[in-house]
Formats: C-alpha cells, sequence, structure tokens
C-alpha cells in the first residue's frame, strides 16, 4: 500500500465515521448555546436512524439513488419531531434538563423496536439496498494527489456536514438570530428585558438539535449500520455530545473534535490494515475517545466555559 | 385546581406518573391495534400469578435496588450519576473473576470477598468522576457516561484478553461459577417455582435500610444531603464539599456495584460479553426517580419495574404485544415525573397551618417590642413560610 492510498483509506473511512458526529453534535452547540443542555442526542439520533430505515425500505424502489438523501430527510424531521417533547418539557414544563434528556434516551430504542417488530414482525430490519456509499466529488477529483486523497471514494455526507458547519457557525456568530440565541443561552433574564423571546429561541435551539441529531442518526444508519435494531445507535450522541465539549460549544470546535473522534473510531475497525497499529490491542482505540474527552475536560476547560444558564430554566415572571 | 396537603401531594406525584404511563403504553398498544387489557392482564398475571413469576419478579428487583439506592445517594450530594451501568458492570466482572480465580476459598470467605470486590470495583469509576469534580469542577454527567463506555470496552478486553482462558468458555462467556462463591439458595429457588431468586434479595433489603438509616440517622448522610442542597452554606458550616462530593460518589458506586454482582453471583453465575451499557444501571435510574429517591419508595418502585419487566416477557408470549412496550411505558413513567411542574398546576398545596400575630392589624410596635428596628406596622396576616 502506498502513501496515497493509505491516506485516501484513512481520511475517508475518517469522514464516514466523523459524519454522523459532526451532524449530531452541531445539533448539541445549538440546542446548548441556547440555554438547554440536551443529552437527549442519542436518543434522538436513534429516531432518525430508525425513521430513515423505514423511509429506505418502503422506497427505495421508486427513488433509487436519492433514497439515502431523502431518507435522511426524513429522519431529520423526525428527530425535530421527537425533540419537541424535549423542548416541550424542559422550556414550558421547567423539567429537569437531564432528567428529560434521559427520557428521550430512554423512550427512543424502545420505539424503535417496537415499531419495527410491528411492521416487519422481527426485531431487527432487514439490510437497505441503497445508502449512500462512496462518491467522487465532480471536478475537485481530478486534483492530483489532494482529490485522490480527500475526494476519492469520499463520503458525500461527510462534505455536506463540513459545509453546513460553516454555514450554522456564520448563523450563530454573525447573524442577528444567532446573537439572540446565544444571548437567551448566556443570561435569559437580561436577554428578556432587551425584548428577545427567549422561549422562542430556546425551541428554535432544541429543535435545530433534533432536525441535526435525527440527520446524524440516519447518516449512521444508512451509511455505517445498514439496517436497524437496537444495537445501532450506541454511544453515537454521547460521543456527539462530548464533542460540544471538547469543541467549546463552538460549531467549528465541534466539527473539528467530531473529525477527530470519527478517526479514533475508524482506527479501531480500520487499524489491522495499518502498518505499526496491528500490533495495538483495539481497546485502546476503542476508549481513546471518551478517555481524551474526559482529559481535555479536565486538563484544558474551566468550569465556566459553557453557555452561563445552559440547563437552567428560565421562568417569565408575571 | 385541586386542594391537597403537601404530604398526599407527595404520593400523587408517582401514583399519577405511573398511571399515566400506563396510559401512553395502551395507547400506542391501540394504535397498533394490540388490546391493551389483553396485555396489561397478561403482565400482571404473568409476574405474580404463580410462585415461578413471583420469584423472577423479586429476582429482577433486587439489583435495581442496588443501582437505585446508588443513584439517590449521589442525588442527594446534588450530582446526576449517570453512571450506574458502567459501575454496575465492573462489580459484575470483578465478582465472577475473585469467585472464579478462588474456586477452593470457604464460602464465607469467598462471597464477602466477591461482593466487597465488586462494590470497590464500582467505587473506583464512580471515585474517578467525584473526584475529577472535586477537585477540577468537571461536569459529573459528562465523565461517568464517558466512564460507562470506557468500563464496557475494558470489561470485553479484560474477559477475553486477559482472563485466564481456564476461566471461560470461548470468548464471550466465562465458566458458571462455584456452589461456594454463589448467592444461590436451593430452598429459597424451590420456594418460588424453581426461579432464579437468590440471597441477593436479603443484600438488598439490608441496602435499604443502610441508605434510610445513613441518610436519617448520621453525620455522614446529614453532610451528604447539607452539601447537595445548599454547597455554599455547608461550607461556611465547615462541612467539607469535596469530601462529601468524593464520599457520595464512592458510596453511589459501591452500591451499584453490589447491583452488579447480584447480577453476576446470584442471576446469571457467570459473566458474557455485553455490547452496550447494561440494564440495571438505566432502570436504576428510573427507580430512583421514581421513587423520590426515598428508601420505600426505591422499594415500591423497583418491584413495580420488575412486575413490568418479567410481566413483559409473558406479555409478549400471551398477548403477542412485542415486548419493547415495557420500556416505553418506563419512559414515559419517568416523563411524567420530570414535568412535575404540571402536578404544581394541577394541585394546590392546602394551608394547614396560619400564622397569627399576637399583635391586632394596624396595631403599632413600640419602639421597645421592636428591640431596635424602626416601627413597623403589620399589614397581614399570613401563612406560615
Amino acid at each position: 500500500m502506498n502513501l496515497t492510498s493509505l491516506l485516501a483509506l484513512i481520511v475517508s473511512s475518517t469522514l464516514v465515521y466523523s459524519a454522523p458526529l459532526i451532524l449530531a453534535s452541531l445539533g448539541g452547540v445549538y440546542s446548548e448555546n441556547s440555554g438547554v443542555v440536551n443529552i437527549g442526542l442519542e436518543g434522538i439520533m436513534t429516531v432518525g436512524a430508525f425513521t430513515s430505515i423505514i423511509f429506505n425500505l418502503t422506497f427505495a424502489q421508486d427513488f433509487g439513488a436519492a433514497t439515502p438523501w431523502l431518507g435522511a430527510l426524513v429522519g431529520a424531521i423526525f428527530g425535530l419531531i421527537f425533540s419537541l417533547l424535549h423542548a416541550f418539557a424542559t422550556i414550558n414544563l421547567h423539567a429537569d434538563h437531564i432528567i428529560s434528556g434521559t427520557v428521550l434516551n430512554l423512550l427512543a430504542p424502545p420505539l424503535g423496536v417496537f415499531l419495527i417488530k410491528a411492521i416487519y414482525e422481527k426485531g431487527q430490519t432487514p439490510n437497505i439496498t441503497a445508502n449512500f456509499g462512496y462518491t467522487n466529488i465532480p471536478g475537485l477529483a481530478d486534483i492530483p494527489v489532494i482529490g485522490k486523497i480527500f475526494f476519492t471514494n469520499t463520503s458525500a455526507p461527510a462534505w455536506l456536514a463540513i459545509i453546513i458547519t460553516v454555514l450554522l457557525w456564520w448563523i450563530l456568530y454573525k447573524t442577528r438570530i444567532g446573537l439572540r440565541l446565544r444571548s437567551t443561552g448566556e443570561n435569559p433574564q437580561a436577554a428578556d428585558t432587551l425584548g428577545v423571546n427567549v422561549y422562542k429561541m430556546r425551541y428554535i435551539g432544541v429543535l435545530t438539535s433534533g432536525f441535526m441529531a435525527g440527520l446524524g442518526g440516519a447518516v449512521f444508519a444508512q451509511s455505517i449500520s445498514g439496517n436497524f435494531s437496537i444495537s445501532t445507535i450506541v454511544g453515537q450522541g454521547f460521543m456527539a455530545l462530548a464533542a460540544v465539549i471538547f469543541g467549546k460549544w463552538n460549531p467549528i470546535g465541534a466539527m473539528l473534535s467530531s473529525l477527530f473522534f470519527g478517526f479514533a473510531q475508524s482506527l479501531s475497525i480500520i487499524g489491522n490494515q495499518l502498518p505499526g497499529f496491528e500490533k495495538i490491542p483495539t481497546v485502546y482505540m476503542q476508549i481513546a475517545p471518551y478517555v481524551i474527552t474526559i482529559v481535555v475536560l479536565v486538563v484544558f476547560l474551566g468550569k465556566s466555559v459553557a453557555p452561563a444558564a445552559a440547563g437552567v430554566n428560565y421562568i417569565k415572571s408575571k | 385546581m385541586i386542594k391537597v396537603s403537601a404530604k398526599t401531594k407527595r404520593y400523587l406525584v408517582p401514583i399519577i406518573s405511573v398511571i399515566a404511563g400506563f396510559l401512553i403504553g395502551a395507547i400506542i398498544m391501540l394504535i397498533w391495534s394490540y388490546n391493551p387489557i389483553t396485555a396489561y392482564s397478561s403482565m400482571f398475571a404473568s409476574a405474580l400469578g404463580n410462585m415461578n413469576g413471583l420469584g423472577e419478579t423479586i429476582r429482577e428487583a433486587t439489583p435495581l435496588i442496588f443501582t437505585a439506592v446508588g443513584f439517590a445517594i449521589a442525588s442527594k450530594a446534588g450530582f446526576f450519576n449517570i453512571g450506574l451501568p458502567g459501575q454496575a458492570q465492573a462489580g459484575w466482572l470483578t465478582s465472577v473473576w475473585i469467585v472464579l480465580a478462588n474456586p477452593t476459598l470457604p464460602k464465607y470467605i469467598l462471597l464477602p470477598l466477591a461482593i466487597l470486590a465488586g462494590a470497590l470495583a464500582g467505587a473506583i469509576v464512580a471515585g474517578i468522576a467525584g473526584f475529577l469534580r472535586a477537585y477540577f469542577g468537571t461536569n459529573e454527567v459528562i465523565t461517568t457516561i464517558m466512564l460507562n463506555y470506557i468500563v464496557l470496552y475494558l470489561c470485553q478486553y479484560l474477559m477475553q484478553q486477559v482472563m485466564p482462558e481456564s476461566l471461560r468458555n470461548g470468548a464471550d462467556t466465562t465458566k458458571d461459577i462455584p456452589a461456594n462463591g454463589s448467592l444461590h439458595l436451593d430452598w429459597l429457588s424451590h420456594l418460588f417455582g424453581d426461579s432464579r431468586i437468590n440471597a441477593g434479595i436479603f443484600l438488598g433489603v439490608g441496602a435499604i435500610l443502610i441508605y434510610w438509616f445513613l441518610m436519617k440517622k448520621t453525620t455522614v448522610g446529614f453532610e451528604i444531603k447539607a452539601v447537595g442542597l445548599n454547597p455554599f452554606a455547608s461550607r461556611y458550616a465547615g462541612i467539607s464539599a469535596k469530601k462529601n462530593i468524593i464520599l457520595s460518589m464512592l458510596l453511589s458506586g459501591g452500591f451499584a456495584g453490589i447491583g452488579g454482582v447480584v447480577q453476576g453471583l446470584g442471576t446469571y453465575q457467570n459473566y458474557f460479553t455485553q455490547t452496550s451499557s447494561i440494564n440495571i444501571g438505566w432502570d436504576g435510574l428510573s427507580v430512583a426517580l421514581l421513587g423520590n429517591s426515598t428508601a420505600i419508595g426505591i422499594l415500591i418502585a423497583s418491584l413495580l419495574f420488575s412486575i413490568l419487566k418479567i410481566g413483559g416477557l409473558g406479555m409478549q408470549t400471551v398477548a403477542g404485544v412485542p415486548y419493547e412496550i415495557v420500556s416505553i411505558v418506563i419512559a414515559a413513567i419517568i416523563f411524567f415525573i420530570a414535568i412535575k411542574y404540571v402536578f404544581d398546576l394541577l394541585f394546590a398545596v392546602k394551608k394547614t397551618a396560619s400564622y397569627k400575630h399576637p399583635l391586632k392589624k394596624g396595631t403599632e410596635i413600640g419602639p421597645n417590642n421592636g428591640v431596635d428596628g424602626p416601627n413597623i406596622k403589620l399589614q397581614k396576616e399570613g401563612p406560615v413560610l
């Protein structure tokens, strides 16, 4: 294996594993910046995964190659609907954010398997035929060396996720709505005094996280697992949550940490194909993202980096 | 709005949540044209209708008691210990390993040793999160979640690569533990129709009592509660927040670890590879939330969830309803517990005692009565706050 194809293998598998994490962590960034902690990302991803798989299996013959993309959209929409539960509970009903998020995580897997059993009469769906697969990005793939490493046989959803990252970063830091969103996460009282509708902003934050995490779950299901079962989404959402924190609540940071986590995850899969890695027990690769997250939290982050009012319910006085 | 006394309201919240959770389950069953009445009646019949079912229900409740007590101790100190699955798993593997490695030790040494080692393993896992929280202010929700996965993969590695092959049956299961390291009791099992009920339940009841005693009657419990209620005030009172943070997490992890021990030495009699965070951790969290972290609440809630889980198996075979409806009902119950604000809207607390000032309304308090305060006029009589 020469260097170019080695790098191409690492880059493409990193991108495949990063894409769901990037998308979900962007959602987490929006939710936490609006002041709502969302540990329900895992559950929302599960909803995105099973709805997209059901859509994919049902409509694959009608839409052909467009099926996974439409499936991703369906997953995102159902993710958004599912996150309404968290939004309503935390924003309107003053529920504890952690407990409400845990409910999403407790609810999604059995709900998915229940529906799968009700529809397919077994606990696991058949494998989908139309998945994301690998794409050559037209134009860019022809660039010598770089094109081969980054744009040939690569993951289209990952590149889409990177573009969305830039867009969401721009919205969060360069537009009025982004400023308002962040203000409700930092100091809802002050924001309210200045006429910002705190509840509306927080709804925008949570629903964005639902949409993005649903999208992430759908991408994971249609590019990595290929079907849905109880063990399709195990820890992806929590890893995305870690990426939010590792990335210091910034979309670009979350994307970079997701890429890093995706890299670490892919190493545990392709590690035995890489020279020098085959001797390291896979367990080190498997636990690396989690250990690194803890270390980063301890070493690099103080207590006050999170949006100041994240996790604090805002109760508008009458 | 309905007026109730504060005490009644404390009971109403969980009871209504449970009923509402069952209703949600019934609605979902109706949508997919299953008969909820058949489903629920077959659930209760198979969980409570015969001795075997009853034994299995009690057996299922045992580890939940431990994990729930673990969660409750941490939450009294103001922590959300979401790492119960990892702590329980560490306890499970450790205890089974100890027993398998020392099959010749006499039972009265081996069993306590294995249980304590399991508790210690859970305590260490939770203690890491507690230590990081106390000294670095690291958010325990994130660290405990991360620790769940670290433990999950480490246990897989330790069992498959480090454990001597002589203790294993193939790659994914250990050998069954010998009788002198087991919590299995022949008479108890026979009494309950040859179910897997074991001595763990006695330990569980003991754990509930210890938890009650610890929280209500000891300085340790008082300090933990004080730190949880107001860390700043307790610091002024000379209570070390750092010490109590770590102590509460160690205790929490220790109990969760024994939850795993009970699974290993009681229910399964072995350890087998886990592919995702183990259920007793999440269920223990739900039990503690439903039981409002009180001793008696945890006992009742653990039995209720066990009825659901064991009865769910019967419901699946008898009524043909997918087992997952059980988990949906549990999640729904916790959702209703979480939105207790709704209960504040529904039920007002009755004002029982009313404060009456000895002076009449508008009477001036003279300079002597007001000590050195200003002359104030009493405006109104109000409830005792």
